[in-house]
Order: structure tokens, then C-alpha cells, then sequence
């Protein structure tokens, strides 16, 4: 609470708030509400029944009818607020409505009716969360296949990356050798090329390899990512020579050099990239929706799509469902922030 | 013996040490491979073997498509196997390129291409003006002596994280005839208005929504810059009495200037490359208002019930031209900046 008052009263210098204060505070209360207002808004609308997502002007939060159990009637029934012809109100529940005219029941007391104009009554209503927007979708299609899909292809593709990245990054930093020039060049070169510009071929070949509707049709093109290279050979070329120099008096391997000495100081670049390799591969959609055809082995992203195709009038399952998508980014964001800034900030890639 | 295995403090837990014994384990299996190679061989070519199975990866899926691309973009037929398409010299550009006036898509033969190119263009620029203010007004809150600045950080930049589908769906919620931006724009008397069905609305809100998914990448590549400039200037123009728009001119944004042309040319980069929010968020409509040029190759190649791999090669040649040489214009001014 005094964080926020304090943040409140900041001042440019002593004295006075400037007008510069008053325009960086609203420029900055303006984006908190653009930025986290929408991921908010979806959120909530997630939690809501089909019924409370069709109302407009929406409701801010996930409310519903309530609906009461009254003796005599199978059904649940819902709950009204009536006002009565002496102008006082009572809570009854609805047991029919026919025309302009409500049955009614006390809920008290069951046993008579009554009989209300049905413009005299207002639903009664109470906030509920829908969790079957989570529940049956994820039982009714094939959501956690998906997730089991992105996971698979997330993890497995992270670990290759950084196997194979941080091996070429080791041979670019620590060794000279004929053609480094020309193997670093092949690097910076390839950074600019998306994959994007060689859709089709990547295709062919990744047909030609039979991989086609398989999941390591996504795992393995994007696992040499020149980023990575980059990002670890830079941070690599810090590690000092002599340490190096020593382990090979000492009669290590290049191997162990590699995954005793080099790898763990390059804890902090390995982080950065295991980080973006979760992010790109996690949030990939392009290649996927190009090589992925069959349901069985989409990812989240390209189910996800499917699904706003395929179902454009069931909001309730697909809201829940893009929730179920940025959650774990949302988890690995709340825990790596700083991590993730800084990375950014130092390699000016993302 | 020590240098090899410094002695490391070990992760405390159940799960950290199972992982770090992982970690040994997949170091030991290697180990006898690795020190044959290494005795064959010899140490100075064992940075080949290290750099190996990086390029092994780079040359399948990378440089061997390059060639196949320029493969396919002169040959025709609707084969996917290179040697089973006949030669058709620079047919697949000529047809691409054949246009009454290039102002005009609608005299194009491929119009479709045309009108992604046009498109692209229009929300290059759009994109590229609004990206560079928003960021660099985000950037210059963030700078000054504020409370909470790492929360209001995030803020800027949590979007980047998330998914293009995501973006586009939770915009397209609040877009959408009956979501909340209609709900206030009725509370304020107006009428609903169709996002989507208004190609410039729905431009409008492409770049919107691009923008703000991505700004908090930029605004941190500024923020930084600004942390750069020395505050020894600003002490100096303060004790001056210089008016706050008078530094912002003439201090800040001329030293700022290097990492603005740097973000300008990042944002020029990705613009060109423009898909998936926009796919998702419009589908490229309403019509082809929203159809960018990276949609066209996907749609000729693997969405339309003819694949035309050739025609979507040729595009991707002329994209992956444009982008070839701003990315060296991008390396140059990173390389002007370092300097």
C-alpha cells in the first residue's frame, strides 16, 4: 500500500509535480490498462457460461442466473426478483412462463403459485464460474493431445538447440582453425534468412526424409538457430584461455573441456537461449501450419486455429482454451522477467 | 586434476542433483566416442567435429532449400520433386512481374501477389510510425526517475511473449459485433461498428494489434539506449535551466538517433515479414484488404486446392531479395553504432 502511494506521490525533483510527471503517469496508467486490460478480459470472459458470453452489453465479471432447487420440481429453477402489485419486492423462482405471464413459486414456500407480469421481474443474479469451458473441451477434442504435442516439440527441439548450438559455438570460440571465417559468415548469414523464404523447399525435403505429419517435422528444421550460435559464441569468448590451456596440460579431452569447463560457465548465455528456444518454439506457427496437416499431430497454436475456424460460435471453449495456450508463458514470464529483459536488452534479438 | 572438475556447489533439492546426474551421465557416454575421435584426428581438427552436426542441420535446412528455391522458381508443373518439374526459364517471375501499372494491382496478372505487395507496403509504414512512437514515448517514461519502473517494464513487454494466435484472439474477442470495444462505443451513443467487414478498420487494427504485441522489444532496445546516454549532460542542461522539449530535441533524441535508425530497420525486417497475427486476427480480409505477401506464398503453395510451388519459389526469391538487402543495411548501421 505505501509502495503504491509512494509511486502515486513521486516527484521529478522536490516540490511541485511537473507536467512531464503528469504526462509519464498517464502515458504509463493508459498502457497498464491497453496492455494487461485485453489478457484480463479474456480471462474472465473464459469463466463465463455460452448464455453470459452472448449478453450485450457484457457483464466485467463471469455472472450468472441463479437457479434454486424447490420442493415438487425435478428441475433446478431460476431465481427472479419480483416486484409485487404493492410494491414491494420477493424473491421467487420461475417454474413457467407463458406469453407476458411468469408462474412463480416461493422457493419457502412451494406448494402455491403465483402468477406475475413477466416485465416485473428481474433475474437474480450471482457470480459462478464456468470451469467446464476448460474441462469439456479438453475431454471432447483433442486439446490435450495438442498440449501434449507443444510440450513434446518444446522440449525436445530446446534440448537439440542446445547441443548443437553450444558445440558450434565452442568450435567458433575457442579454436582457430581453416574456414572459421567462412563457417562464421555462413552463420551471420543464415540469421537473416526465415523460414519464411524457403517454405517449399524445407517441405521437399522434409517429405523427402518421410517426416511429413510427423512431429519431427517441426523439431528439426529450427533446431540449428544461428541466434543461438551467436548469442553462446559471444559469451563464450569471454571464458579466459588459460583455463582452458591448463585442462589440456592436465590431459583433458576436447570433450571435456567442452562439457566441464565451457558449458558450465556458460550458464547464464544457456539460460537466454533455453528461454527464447521455449518461447519460439512454444509460440511457432507458420512452418507448423505448412508441415502439420493432420489433427493428431497439430500443436496447441495450430489446434487453436483450428478450432477459431471450426467452431467460430463456441467462445466459450475457445477463450478457455487460449488461456490453456498462455498460461505456461505466462508461468515461465512471471518466474524469468528480468532474465528474459536482459537477454533481450544484450543480444537486441528476440 | 582440479581444473577439469571445479568443484561446484550442487544444486540442493532431490530433482536438481537427479538432473545434474543426468547431466554427468550424458557427459560419460560421450566421453569415449569424443577421445577416439580426438586420438584419430587430432586436436586441431576436432573443432570440426564440434561444429559438425550445427551444419549438418544448416545445410539440409537451410542452404540445400536455397538452392532448391531457386530450382523451383524456374521451373513449372505442380510436382513437389524438383526433377520431375519441367524447365520454364524465368516464366513463374515474368508472370509475377506482369503488370499494366504496378500502382494499380487490379492490371496484374497475379493480383493477388500485387495486392499483398500493396498491402504489405501500407502496413510497413503504418507500422513502422507508430512502432518507433509508441516504443520510443514508452522508452522515455521509463527513463525518467519513476516509481515501480520494473513492473511497468513488464507491462510493456509481457506481450511479447505470447503467441501470435493467442494476440489475435484475445483482440478478436474484444473486436468481434457484440465484444467490449462495441459495448463502449454504444454506452457512448454510437453505433456497432464491423471491424472486420471495413478493410480499413481492419488494417487499423492489424497494425494495432502488432503493435501492441511487439512494442516491449523495442522499447527495451531504446530504454537501453537512453540508459546509455551519460547523465552528466542532462546535470548540465538542468543547471542551464533548459526547458524539458528543448532536451528531448536536442540532447536526447540526436543521441538516441543511432538506436532509433536500428529499431526503424528491425521494424522494417519484421513488417515485411508480416503473418500470423493479421492471418489469424482478419484471415487476409475482408476480401484481400489484409492479404500480406508472406500469406500469398503460403496460400499458393500449400492452402489452394492447385499447389503452385514454383509461383510461391518465385515470390520468396523477390521477398527473400528485399530482405537480404535490408539486412545488410542493418548490419551496417549496427556496425556504425558498435564503432
Amino acid at each position: 500500500m505505501t509502495g503504491i502511494l509512494r509511486l502515486l506521490t513521486a516527484r521529478r525533483g522536490a516540490g511541485r509535480l511537473h507536467w512531464t510527471d503528469w504526462a509519464t503517469y498517464a502515458y504509463l496508467g493508459l498502457a497498464v490498462l491497453l496492455m494487461f486490460g485485453p489478457v484480463l478480459w479474456l480471462v474472465l470472459s473464459s469463466f463465463k457460461t455460452p448464455a453470459a458470453l452472448l449478453e450485450f452489453p457484457p457483464s466485467f465479471l463471469p455472472m450468472t442466473q441463479k437457479e434454486v432447487r424447490v420442493e415438487g420440481y425435478p428441475q433446478p429453477l431460476p431465481l427472479f426478483s419480483v416486484t409485487m402489485e404493492d410494491g414491494s419486492t420477493r424473491e421467487l423462482a420461475q417454474v413457467r412462463r407463458v406469453g407476458l405471464i411468469a408462474q412463480m413459486v416461493d422457493p419457502k414456500a412451494p406448494g402455491t403459485t403465483v402468477r406475475v407480469a413477466a416485465d416485473k421481474r428481474q433475474p437474480v443474479r450471482e457470480m459462478a464460474f464456468a470451469v467446464s469451458n476448460y474441462t469439456e473441451p479438453l475431454a471432447k477434442y483433442d486439446f490435450l493431445r495438442f498440449l501434449e504435442n507443444s510440450l513434446f516439440v518444446t522440449l525436445i527441439a530446446t534440448a537439440i538447440t542446445l547441443v548443437i548450438n553450444s558445440m558450434a559455438a565452442y568450435a567458433l570460440s575457442i579454436y582457430e582453425f581453416k574456414g572459421k571465417t567462412l563457417a562464421m559468415l555462413a552463420v551471420i548469414g543464415t540469421l537473416m534468412i526465415p523460414i519464411t523464404i524457403v517454405l517449399v523447399p524445407v517441405y521437399l525435403v522434409v517429405t523427402e526424409m518421410g517426416l511429413v505429419n510427423s512431429l519431427w517435422a517441426v523439431i528439426l528444421p529450427g533446431a540449428a538457430t544461428p541466434t543461438g550460435v551467436f548469442l553462446l559464441r559471444q559469451y563464450m569468448l569471454t571464458i579466459p584461455r588459460d583455463l582452458i590451456e591448463a585442462a589440456r596440460m592436465d590431459k583433458a579431452s576436447e570433450w571435456r573441456i567442452y562439457a566441464r569447463i565451457v558449458m558450465p560457465l556458460s550458464a547464464p548465455a544457456l539460460a537466454v537461449l533455453t528461454i527464447f528456444s521455449i518461447m519460439w518454439r512454444w509460440n511457432d506457427f507458420l512452418w507448423p501450419l505448412a508441415v502439420l496437416t493432420k489433427s493428431e499431430v497439430q500443436t496447441l497454436q495450430i489446434g487453436l486455429n483450428a478450432f477459431q475456424g471450426e467452431l467460430q460460435t463456441q467462445w466459450h471453449y475457445l477463450l478457455a482454451m487460449t488461456v490453456v495456450t498462455l498460461t505456461p508463458v505466462a508461468i515461465v514470464f512471471a518466474f524469468l522477467q528480468r532474465f528474459i529483459a536482459t537477454g533481450i536488452a544484450n543480444t537486441g534479438m528476440k | 586434476m582440479t581444473l577439469i572438475a571445479p568443484p561446484r556447489a550442487r544444486p540442493r533439492g532431490p530433482s536438481a542433483s537427479l538432473l545434474d546426474r543426468f547431466g554427468h551421465a550424458v557427459v560419460r557416454v560421450f566421453e569415449p566416442p569424443f577421445r577416439a575421435l580426438q586420438r584419430i584426428l587430432g586436436v586441431r581438427r576436432m573443432p570440426y567435429v564440434f561444429l559438425l552436426p550445427n551444419a549438418v542441420f544448416f545445410g539440409l535446412f537451410v542452404f540445400l532449400p536455397i538452392g532448391i528455391n531457386l530450382v523451383y522458381s524456374v521451373t513449372g508443373g505442380t510436382a513437389l520433386f524438383p526433377s520431375q518439374r519441367p524447365y520454364v526459364g524465368p516464366e513463374q517471375y515474368a508472370y509475377l512481374l506482369d503488370c499494366g501499372s504496378y500502382l494499380d494491382p487490379s492490371t496484374c496478372r497475379e493480383d493477388h501477389f500485387w495486392r499483398g505487395v500493396a498491402n504489405t507496403l501500407k502496413f510497413t509504414v503504418f507500422q513502422m510510425v507508430a512502432m518507433v512512437l509508441f516504443s520510443l514515448l514508452a522508452a522515455l517514461a521509463l527513463n525518467r526517475p519513476i516509481r515501480g519502473r520494473g513492473f511497468f517494464r513488464a507491462v510493456f513487454f509481457f506481450p511479447v511473449l505470447l503467441s501470435p494466435v493467442v494476440v489475435a484472439l484475445i483482440w478478436k474477442w474484444i473486436l468481434q459485433r457484440d465484444g467490449l470495444l462495441n459495448a463502449a462505443v454504444t454506452s457512448l451513443g454510437g453505433q456497432k461498428i464491423l471491424f472486420f467487414v471495413d478493410p480499413s478498420w481492419a488494417m487499423f487494427w492489424s497494425v494495432f494489434v502488432s503493435v501492441w504485441a511487439h512494442m516491449g522489444f523495442y522499447t527495451l532496445i531504446l530504454l537501453a539506449g537512453l540508459q546509455a546516454i551519460p547523465r552528466d549532460i542532462y546535470e548540465a542542461a538542468e543547471m542551464d535551466g533548459t526547458r524539458p522539449w528543448r532536451v528531448l530535441t536536442r540532447i536526447t533524441l540526436p543521441l538516441l538517433w543511432p538506436n532509433l535508425l536500428v529499431v526503424l530497420v528491425l521494424v522494417l525486417i519484421r513488417s515485411v515479414q508480416v503473418f500470423d497475427e493479421v492471418f489469424v486476427l482478419t484471415g487476409g480480409g475482408p476480401g484481400t484488404a489484409t492479404q500480406m505477401i508472406v500469406q500469398y506464398i503460403y496460400t499458393t503453395a500449400f492452402a489452394n486446392q492447385v499447389q503452385n510451388f514454383g509461383l510461391a519459389a518465385a515470390a520468396s526469391v523477390l521477398l527473400g531479395a528485399v530482405l537480404f538487402v535490408l539486412t545488410l543495411l542493418q548490419l551496417f548501421l549496427t556496425r556504425r553504432r558498435a564503432a
